[in-house]
């Protein structure tokens, strides 16, 4: 990719409105047909929005609040902000007002753009509390007829005062792209924290633009390639797969019609490029799998056996290595009649590049992707690096690995077992926090990941759990707590699981069972259920669920230094765990501490010798209201596995 | 709510309607007066007789007594094809959808009144009949963005939760372009999250779109909230009339929601 020497994102666009002019830059399905804006147009669009911003007072350094899914307008107003030489800082669209009033309040944002009317009520709700706060444009206008709107701008003014302030001082655009540089901050991501207050990670333009290249360059992508935005924008993986490797390689994103639509729309754009955190291919899969329990029998029958022949050879096929021709032959037929459907149903068709981060991914449904030919590669980001950190190259992927360091990217262990890194995409600091910035990255640039992890025999890193969260059971056997859960939760019938242990006798876990998949599962053994809190509490849903755990249990006593982590108390609780009771973080990670204040009495319970236990949570609404449910859960016991394994 | 744009013309009015099937009165010498623009409210207890002046309204009953107004137009009676091709438009308290349909297809049914080519050039689909087709789609389309139905554009409604089959009937009542739409029951047997739906909807197609509406419900909560003024019907009788502060604090609409003892 020839794009030395645009060092920024408004002088990128520039080149590619020259460059790719008439390809598409990006896509939107608005009322069922989907709709496209070239390079030229893209670049058209940004220019007005950015004249009408500086014409309505927006100045350099100013921040901008994006908030809304992924839309083209939010996009361009990210370019539009950066051309001025303001910064962008979305927040996530699924944030309760209080939530947003942190990040617009912390950040100082002047101007906020926002999707439509559920974003603007947000902010409205907390204007009074953001002295900054000056004006909010929105894209969508329906149902803020009678707003006050001296405030309150729709996008297509702006972009119309935009028109004529560009044709009163021509030259204002261009002179203030040149001023750009590349050190300049392009963007303030909030990292949504398992701990604590979120931080701003301020990235410049250097930090997320040679990330994305030297991404760009190690893959091959190119302005061919297509992929669709259905991660949150506020997400650093969003904004560097579909906004910056999109500006860099000349590709086309798509915005999904709604966020309901989004497997519709996949199938509908057949993206080249994908990515998907575990729980989405998870899904994708269970999906697949119900279906195919409904199917004819001989189309199971089918479906089944090429299964078989792709998990024999699927893989070391994609990954070029030899295999006997019979094999080749099998799975050429399969492709025929399997395969090639299977990955049509899925939007998978065309894809030659899929990535997977965030948790861990089970080993069955990454290999299962791998062997129907899809390229599924795990990476290991961070926000504070600009998303990549490693990844693992063509040919050489292993499941349970996250892959070599990325270009230019070193990685150290500590002596404590934590893995620090340094290169093009760490971040500058955490926006108004030096104490956070001086914890974290040294003085020559070296991040702390926060993450226990090791280079195995192939040179590749191996992440075990966060460091913080390794601990000891009493008897001093070493206790992962997400090297547990992930094992229970590549069950499908288990959605999450959390397990305790450090600085106790023995392991214990609460388990959250996948709704679709265990409400699947009773429906076929015609087992009656109301609600989750009655399916969970099922004696049959127990039984299932006690399966998995000592399926778990056993893997561990096959590993004598976590032997004695096995799991010998467990519960299932009565509830889903969830971000708006902040028992999740907005990317779905478990809160721990959060978790075991707010279920202390089951923990408790968890270790005496109780069968059951009472417990009564209060639960939030999308709307921010609040309810209750209550039960009894019921404990259950396991015996050891390595007991059973000697008789 | 939205005084505003509440015209003070009035779009329709019942003259002292009474409708009995046999010897039951369902209603008895009702007058009242929807105006332009407005959200009105029709309330009573089970049996008031609200779902049965909806049907007067429409036309499906015939009042043996009174007169209707519509659009400056005195009748004794509505017929349902005139009054569906004069702009009103409703929803059942039980759905009525052709649940082996798409989504889609369902709303483009609400269309056929407003399609002018004739069996032959639709049945034929070619030339003037694929070029409307084509406008009613997009007209369609408009309805689904509204409603935020686009995920279930294609799933036939039989399928589909109780509350999202009660999204595509305002849908298909929508397609109409209605000038007055009648919504009988619109947040029954509905979850918070989804009355709130609901009612945002209610609103939207009334400020958006400037449709009157005339809707019975049984929330008092969203009635309180949402409408413009409210008609109490009790044992077939009009007990109150105006606006919903005025009519929670009638001794009358009390006594009929809570029982008054007869001592």
């Amino acid at each position: 990719m020839s794009t030395e020497g645009l060092d920024t994102f408004p002088r990128l666009l520039v080149d590619r409105a020259k460059k790719f002019g008439d390809r598409p830059a990006i896509r939107e399905k608005d009322y069922g047909i989907w709709q496209t804006w070239t390079w030229r147009q893209v670049e058209e669009q940004v220019r007005m929005l950015a004249c009408g911003l500086a014409a309505s007072g927006f100045k350099r350094g100013d921040k901008l609040g994006i908030i809304g899914d992924n839309r083209p307008r939010l996009y361009w107003g990210m370019a539009a902000a950066q051309a001025l030489g303001g910064v962008p800082v979305p927040a996530y669209q699924d944030a309760v007002a209080e939530e947003m009033h942190y990040v617009l309040e912390h950040a100082e944002v002047s101007f906020v753009l926002a999707e439509d009317q559920e974003q603007v009520d947000k902010v409205l709700e907390v204007q009074d509390r953001c002295p900054q706060l000056k004006h909010v444009i929105f894209d969508d206008a329906r149902g803020m007829r009678n707003y006050d709107h001296s405030h309150l701008h729709d996008f297509d003014d702006i972009q119309k005062i935009g028109r004529e302030f560009d044709a009163r001082n021509p030259g204002f655009y261009e002179d203030q792209v040149q001023q750009g540089k590349g050190s300049d901050v392009a963007i303030i991501l909030y990292t949504s924290g398992t701990t604590g207050r979120p931080k701003g990670v301020v990235l410049t333009h250097d930090n997320v633009l040679i990330t994305a290249r030297n991404g760009v360059e190690l893959e091959g992508l190119n302005e061919f390639d297509e992929i669709l935005a259905y991660l949150p924008m506020a997400w650093v993986g969003d904004h560097l797969f579909s906004y910056a490797q999109s500006y860099v390689a000349g590709f086309c994103v798509s915005c999904p019609e709604s966020g309901a639509t989004v497997m519709q729309d996949m199938r509908e754009i057949g993206p080249t490029y994908v990515f998907a955190p575990p729980r989405i291919f998870e899904n994708l899969l269970t999906t697949v799998m119900i279906r195919m329990e409904d199917a004819a029998k001989i189309k199971q029958k089918l479906f089944h056996y090429f299964m078989g022949v792709a998990r024999r050879v699927g893989s070391s096929m994609l990954d070029g290595k030899s295999v006997p021709f019979k094999d080749k032959f099998l799975y050429n037929l399969g492709r025929l009649s399997v395969y090639g459907p299977l990955k049509d149903t899925m939007g998978l068709s065309r894809t030659r590049l899929a990535y997977t981060a965030g948790e861990a991914i089970g080993p069955d449904i990454f290999q299962f992707y791998r062997s129907l030919g899809i390229n599924v590669k795990q990476l290991y980001g961070q926000t504070e690096a600009a998303v990549f950190v490693t990844i693992q190259p063509n040919g050489e992927v292993f499941p349970d690995t996250v892959g070599k360091p990325a270009p230019e990217v070193d990685i150290k262990i500590t002596d404590n077992g934590e893995l620090v890194y340094r290169g093009p995409g760490v971040f500058k600091e955490y926006f108004k926090n030096p104490e956070a910035t001086a914890e974290t990255k040294t003085e020559d640039g070296w991040v702390h990941t926060g993450d226990a992890g090791f280079f195995d025999d192939h040179g590749h890193i191996k992440i075990i759990d966060r460091a913080k969260d390794v601990g000891k059971l009493n008897d001093g056997t070493m206790f992962a707590p997400k090297y547990i859960e992930n094992k229970l939760k590549f069950f499908p019938h288990i959605k999450e699981a959390v397990a305790f242990g450090h600085g106790r006798d023995y392991c214990t876990a609460l388990i959250n069972i996948d709704l679709e998949a265990v409400g699947n599962w009773a429906e076929r053994d015609n087992i009656p259920y109301s609600s989750y809190q009655e399916l969970a509490a099922r004696p049959e849903t127990y039984q299932l669920i006690q399966e998995s755990v000592e399926q778990v249990n056993r893997d561990l006593a096959q590993d004598p230094k976590l032997a004695n982590s096995q799991i010998r108390r467990f519960l299932i609780l009565h509830k889903e765990l969830d971000a708006d009771d902040g028992e999740l973080t907005r990317t779905r990670k478990v809160r721990r501490g959060h978790i075991a204040d707010k279920y202390g009495v089951l923990i408790d319970a968890l270790y005496s010798d109780k069968t059951s236990c009472f417990i009564e949570t209060v639960v939030t609404f999308e709307d921010g209201r609040t309810g209750k449910i209550a039960g009894d859960l019921e404990i259950r016991d396991l015996s050891d596995m390595n007991l059973k394994k000697a008789s | 709510m939205n005084q505003e744009h509440t015209g003070n013309d009035v779009l329709l009015e019942v003259h002292n309607i009474s409708l009995s099937f046999g010897g039951v009165t369902a209603i008895e010498d009702v007058s009242f007066d929807i105006r332009t623009g407005e959200i009105r409210a029709i309330i009573g207890p089970n049996g008031a007789g609200k779902s049965s002046m909806l049907n007067v309204i429409n036309g499906f009953y015939h009042p043996q007594q009174g007169s209707i107004t519509y659009k400056g137009e005195t009748r004794p009676q509505m017929k349902p094809h005139h009054a569906a091709s004069h702009g009103i438009a409703r929803t059942f308290q039980n759905i009525a959808l052709f649940k082996g349909m798409s989504t889609l297809d369902n709303i483009m049914t609400g269309r056929n009144t407003v399609m002018t080519k004739n069996i032959i050039w639709q049945a034929l689909y070619f030339g003037p009949a694929l070029k409307e087709e084509r406008e009613h789609r997009e007209f369609v389309e408009h309805i689904i963005d509204f409603l935020e139905i686009q995920a279930i554009r294609k799933t036939p409604v039989g399928r589909l939760p109780y509350g999202m089959q009660k999204r595509v009937e305002l849908g298909r009542a929508l397609a109409a372009e209605p000038d007055l739409l009648l919504l009988d029951e619109p947040m029954a047997g509905m979850n918070v999250e989804e009355k709130e739906d609901m009612c945002r909807f209610v609103l939207d197609v009334n400020e958006e779109f400037g449709t009157t509406i005339a809707l019975i419900e049984h929330d008092m909560g969203v009635v309180m909230d949402i409408s413009d003024r409210v008609v109490v019907l009790d044992y077939g009788k009009k007990i109150a009339d105006g606006t919903p502060d005025e009519v929670r604090a009638n001794q009358d609409v009390v006594d009929a929601y809570l029982g008054v003892s007869h001592g």
